[in-house]
């Protein structure tokens, strides 16, 4: 809790006038609110006492306080709940700018629908404290006061009887309250796992058909849809009690109220109009006790979602170099060195949901590395191609280049410089990539050539995009360059995404190109015309090529091909060029003479 | 985020127009019949309830009135055990009936959700390929939600609130007509405030709607393509796009604020104004006689009751055409016809042999634009024919049709000379076994997935299987080797170990045909290799269709069909083919000349 409003507080205290404003308001509009029944206790008295002149000057002196109040009530929650939503938008903004700063240690451990849950949901839980969250207590505060006060003018024994029940309403709200959080959590992720069943369902829908499993799938998901009755009717049995539990609670005390106090009043101790204003008093009462439980379950779940939201927060940014100096802007010499490079991939955050064991930095129990000791050089201008079986490490040594991960040990050089201590931006502007996976975003495939250069002249992004094999493409789309691709725009085909992504990646003016096996959704044809035509582009770049079919890379300068030894761990099992390494006879040559043997068994 | 995910086309999709009310309560009416006992006792249980609400200012004005007045302190303990009985009755009803109100929403939702999903399971493929993941998912899930907040929080809170708020009229008429019909007038007052606060905070609520969706949008993307967004620095552009959407989020939010701001106060006024004018002319009316002043007292008490139920009724009716509108599409869902079902006389050939036949099949996915024309092509038992041709050819969408994932347009495919729409589907597909190109894990174990709910399958078998796909390969360094759960969409594995596990679900069946789609095309050549060696083994005796990306995958064929431009353009051996100099020859020649030479 203390952790949360540590947070919290530089987020709010950048609204105080605000706030200040809105409390100012609460406290008027609790005042004119309580007067209310003291007009009425003087209008039942003069009733009483058979004066019925003053009678709708009393009405005019309740319509008046109300309008007081309802004037100071508009002001409490405009200002009150107005600042929660301007610290909701500060709190967002650093939330999603950390997010975008965080590296890709930290996206591979969490999920993006985990990510996305924690920026809706737990973003909310934090909001509800700092707008209800805050309005209530106090409100609750001076009402409690205000009324005590003028309960115990009117009659301090019968202020015991409403002492005894209020706090029974407040502590029933919170832990049923409680209770009722964690059952509808259950609920919640019940339904998590049908929307899994139906998500599964629906984006396999041939693989279901083709293998004829709709009755078994229905089964699975009858099976969820039961539990999910289930779980649902065991929150009913305490949400169903809550109010009704409230209330007759509340009208117990009420109850109370009126008989003790009716004897009072038959004693004459106190007046009716008095007994009616207490009889008010204490239904004014009610709603503040009742906010009172909520309130502590709102900050509950704030804290809980704060240290959700504070794993993100805390997770290290890529570190930035130790001496930031003046650096060109001109590309970095394309010399590419790996000196004695161990990694590991960092565990998965699982189990998200319990955060608190995940510090969002990868220092959890790391997965056996990958590289152990590993060493590479690569000149200048030369093309490198890695090659190796699935799961050698080839994309691993391609991604540490333009550190989408740091090695745990050893050092990755370019130009001679250590990679961290060269600022990122410069290290990223010089290195053209072209990752795995094709990601292209929500906006016109112009905006997606041009994405790491948004000044690009339309001229050469044309030029990228013929050089990627992409212009034909291009002129058959129904906008042409300004077609709008991605998740909400038109669906490009596998090949195209690939070949859009080389494009990208070949605009900016770098001196370093890797391309990471992207031309697995291309036909051997497509794939030929576009790797040539990117060789001639780039001959000046550093280029290293991860591939798959040793056929794409024979006229690489050099090709490194990769193995993991017994120990799992990758290293360079063979490199040179295609000839030599022929003419070594090893496993390279052995790969090579499996695919020459195919060819000559299929020329039967 | 799926209650945001409504796109605007929803009613077009599936429903072939909007269903009228009367008919869309014609169609969930089935649904609530069965458990009608359980809204008549909750509907007696609330009129329990009312009437025990009902009970408390009257017993205030009897308090105050007979015995306070009077100073009959014996009596007025006597009106404390009536009070607190009357508190226990109405929780008990109270408790009951919501118990009961949501037992038989969950009954109901259950019984829909279970249609739903079986409708989804009915439907043919063409069906998901022009709905989205995520509106399937919404029918499912937030849709039948919305359709129980219509019927437990919906039509029995408006009973609820209704009876409410016609026992409070009946009690204060009861007492005082005059002062009652004086009181009444705050009605028409609340219920124009909460309508013109309605029309204010819709609009309100659906720019909420909107802002969030497209926050959550965003940031979807953003961590999507995060790798590419920072190895390309757009960081700082995209934080600006963000703040646009961020800032109109916050507004969006404080146009809500503003309506309840407002909405609360005016609330509150009109409270004012009836307990003014019940203090004012109901104290005139004490004179008279007509009133005492208990009866006063319970006056202003109803009346405090009064704005509970008006305000419901008003929120209710939001929620109310929320659950019209997802009731819609529900039902415009469980209307949508399944294209492709058993026939009413669905017939399977009595002897099977796997033969094949597409007899001059043309197929389009949209009309006139046709992926496969003319296709003659025969299968005989045991035969096993390669299919290859450039990407888009049509090789996929053939195996497809064959399992009848979609219906032609022209022409008819024969299984054992029955034309596919002739048989029962499920038959007819479990006379194949398929591997796709893009291989999809279910959650479950690497064994479960290889099984595939098939109970047929002995783990023993799914096992071997497992082995012989090469999967057992590398599963065994899993943490619990083929027993290891996987994660969300097989979250983990490459793609190249997904075909292989799609491999080992082929080898632990033993159908009669065969469809391998470019099973093997992210598999390295090494793994491969073993996998060939395997898959040449089941392939024997049965009738197969083999796709293949690289040719040198499909040297047991024994005959190779050519498909270009979703034509059959060549035929024959791979000797025959190569010296015909067609097609085949310039992909033969693109794909093994440069592997073979050096390039320059």
């Amino acid at each position: 809790m203390l952790d949360l409003w540590r947070r919290v507080l530089p987020y709010l205290a950048r609204y105080r006038g605000r706030i200040a404003f809105g409390l100012v308001a609460l406290v008027l509009c609790r005042a004119f609110y309580l007067v209310v029944p003291q007009v009425l206790e003087r209008a039942i008295d003069a009733l009483e006492a058979g004066e019925t002149g003053e009678l709708w000057t009393f009405g005019g002196f309740i319509v008046a306080a109300a309008a007081g109040s309802a004037v100071f009530r508009y002001f409490m929650r405009w200002y009150l709940i107005g600042v929660s939503r301007y610290a909701e938008y500060d709190l967002r903004r650093d939330f999603y700018e950390h997010l975008q700063r965080l590296p890709a240690t930290f996206h591979a451990r969490y999920r993006v629908g985990d990510l996305l849950s924690r920026s809706a949901q737990d973003m909310n839980a934090v909001r509800m404290v700092l707008g209800p969250g805050v309005m209530y207590p106090v409100e609750t505060v001076i009402t409690t006061v205000g009324c005590f006060a003028f309960m115990l003018a009117i009659s301090p024994r019968l202020t015991l009887i409403t002492l005894g029940v209020m706090p029974v309403v407040s502590i029933l709200m919170k832990v049923l309250g409680e209770k009722i959080f964690r059952r509808s959590e259950k609920v919640q992720a019940k339904m998590a796992d049908i929307s899994a069943v139906v998500q599964e369902n629906a984006a396999a829908a041939r693989l279901v058909r083709a293998f004829s499993q709709e009755d078994a799938q229905r089964r699975v998901f009858a099976k969820e849809n039961e539990e999910y009755a289930g779980l649902s009717m065991k929150l009913v049995a305490v949400s169903a009690a809550l109010f009704p539990l409230l209330l007759s609670l509340i009208g117990l005390g009420l109850a109370g109220t009126l008989v003790f106090g009716g004897r009072l009043a038959a004693a004459g101790a106190i007046t009716v109009g008095e007994l009616v204003a207490f009889l008010f008093y204490y239904g004014y009462l009610t709603w503040p006790m009742i906010a009172l439980g909520w309130v502590v379950n709102i900050h509950q779940r704030g804290a809980a979602s704060m240290k959700r939201l504070a794993a993100v927060f805390d997770a290290e940014p890529t570190p930035a170099p130790r001496a930031a100096e003046s650096e060109s802007r001109f590309p970095l010499d394309g010399a590419i060195e790996f000196r004695r490079v161990t990694f590991a991939y960092p565990p998965p955050a699982e189990g998200n949901a319990a955060a608190g064991n995940t510090d969002g930095n990868g220092n959890g129990k790391e997965s056996p590395p990958v590289l152990s000791g590993f060493d590479l050089t690569i000149e200048p201008g030369q093309t490198v191609a890695l090659v190796g079986r699935t799961g050698s490490g080839k994309s691993t040594v391609a991604r540490l280049i333009p550190r989408i991960f740091d090695p745990q040990v050893g050092a990755i050089r370019i130009g001679g410089r250590d990679i961290r201590e060269i600022p990122l931006e410069r290290l990223r502007t010089s290195i053209g990539f072209v990752p795995q996976d094709s990601f292209l975003f929500s906006m016109p495939l112009r905006d997606n050539l041009a994405f790491g250069n948004p000044e690009a002249p339309p001229a050469a992004i044309e030029r990228v995009a013929d050089e990627a094999g992409l212009a034909r493409d291009i002129a058959d789309f129904p906008d042409g360059y300004d077609t709008l691709v991605g998740e909400r725009g038109v669906t490009l085909s596998g090949g195209q995404r690939q070949r859009a992504a080389i494009a990208r990646a070949l605009l900016p003016d770098s001196s370093i190109l890797v391309l990471d096996d992207v031309l697995s959704a291309v036909d051997s044809e497509t794939e030929s015309h576009i790797l040539r035509a990117v060789r001639r582009a780039s001959r000046s770049r550093t280029t290293v090529i991860v591939a798959h079919r040793l056929s794409t890379v024979m006229d690489a300068d050099r090709i490194v091909l990769l193995d993991a030894d017994a120990g799992g761990h990758t290293r360079i099992a063979e490199q040179g060029t295609h000839d030599e390494l022929l003419a070594a006879g090893g496993l390279y040559a052995a790969m090579y003479r499996r695919q020459m043997l195919e060819e000559e068994l299929s020329r039967l | 985020m799926t209650a945001n995910a409504r796109p605007p086309e929803d009613r077009t999709n599936g429903a072939k127009e909007r269903p009228g009310d009367r008919r869309l309560l014609g169609r969930v009416l089935p649904y609530l019949l069965p458990y009608w006992k359980f809204v008549a006792l909750g509907v007696g249980l609330v009129l329990v309830n009312t009437g025990a609400q009902l009970a408390g200012p009257y017993l205030t004005r009897i308090a105050i009135d007979d015995h306070i007045a009077t100073g009959d302190i014996a009596g007025l303990t006597g009106i404390l055990g009536l009070y607190a009985a009357m508190l226990a009755l109405g929780f008990a009803a109270a408790y009951g009936q919501a118990w009961i109100v949501n037992l038989f929403g969950q009954r109901v939702m259950r019984d829909i959700r279970r249609d739903v999903f079986a409708h989804i399971q009915k439907l043919h493929t063409g069906w998901f390929d022009r709905n989205p993941v995520g509106k399937v998912v919404t029918r499912a899930t937030s849709d039948v939600d919305a359709l129980n907040e219509l019927l437990s929080s919906g039509v029995v809170m408006i009973i609820t609130d209704v009876v409410l708020l016609v026992g409070i009229m009946a009690a204060l008429l009861f007492m005082n007509w005059q002062l009652a019909l004086v009181t009444f007038g705050a009605v028409p007052a609340l219920f124009t405030a909460g309508w013109i606060f309605r029309r204010r905070v819709r609009p309100a609520f659906r720019r909420v709607r909107a802002a969030v969706s497209a926050v959550n949008g965003f940031l979807q993307e953003t961590l999507t393509g995060i790798e590419v967004l920072q190895l390309f620095r757009q960081e700082r552009r995209r934080a600006r796009e963000y703040r646009e959407l961020n800032r109109e989020h916050t507004g969006a939010h404080l146009q809500t604020v503003l309506c309840f701001s407002v909405f609360y106060p005016v609330v509150e006024m009109i409270t004012a104004v009836t307990i003014a004018v019940i203090v004012g002319y109901g104290g005139s009316r004490l004179d008279s006689g007509a009133l005492t002043v208990g009866g006063l007292v319970a006056f202003l008490m109803y009346s405090e009751m009064f704005f509970r139920p008006i305000r419901d009724l008003t929120e209710k009716f939001n929620i109310l055409q929320g659950a019209m509108a997802a009731s819609e599409r529900i039902v415009g869902l469980l209307d949508t016809e399944p294209e492709i079902a058993s026939p009413t006389k669905a017939r399977a050939p009595v002897h099977r042999h796997g033969r094949l036949h597409l007899e001059g099949v043309s197929f389009a996915y949209n009309p006139d634009d046709w992926v496969l024309r003319d296709i003659e092509l025969r299968i005989e038992p045991g035969e096993t024919v390669a299919l290859v041709g450039h990407t888009g050819s049509g090789k996929t969408t053939l195996a497809a049709l064959l399992l009848r994932l979609y219906d032609v347009q022209r022409g008819a495919v024969r299984v054992d000379g029955l034309d596919v729409k002739q048989w029962p589907v499920e038959e007819l597909r479990r006379e194949f076994s398929m591997v796709q190109q893009d291989v999809h894990l279910f959650s479950g174990s690497v064994l479960d997935n290889i099984r595939l709910g098939d109970a047929g399958i002995s783990e023993e078998r799914a096992r071997r299987a497992a082995e012989a796909a090469e999967v057992l390969n590398w599963a065994r360094h899993l943490p619990q080797g083929l027993d290891t759960p996987l994660g969300e969409r097989g979250g983990g594995l490459s793609q190249g170990q997904r075909q292989l596990v799609g491999i080992a679900r082929v080898m632990a069946r033993r159908t009669r045909v065969l469809v391998l789609d470019e099973a093997t095309s992210s598999v390295d050549p090494e793994t491969e290799h073993a996998v060939q060696t395997a898959l040449s083994r089941v392939l024997e005796n049965r009738t197969s269709l083999v796709i293949a990306h690289r040719l040198s995958t499909i040297r047991g064929a024994d005959r190779i069909v050519v498909l270009h431009r979703g034509r059959i353009r060549e035929t024959g051996s791979h000797a025959e083919l190569l010296a015909a100099g067609g097609i085949y020859r310039r992909l033969y020649e693109l794909q093994f000349a440069e592997e073979a030479l050096p390039a320059a």
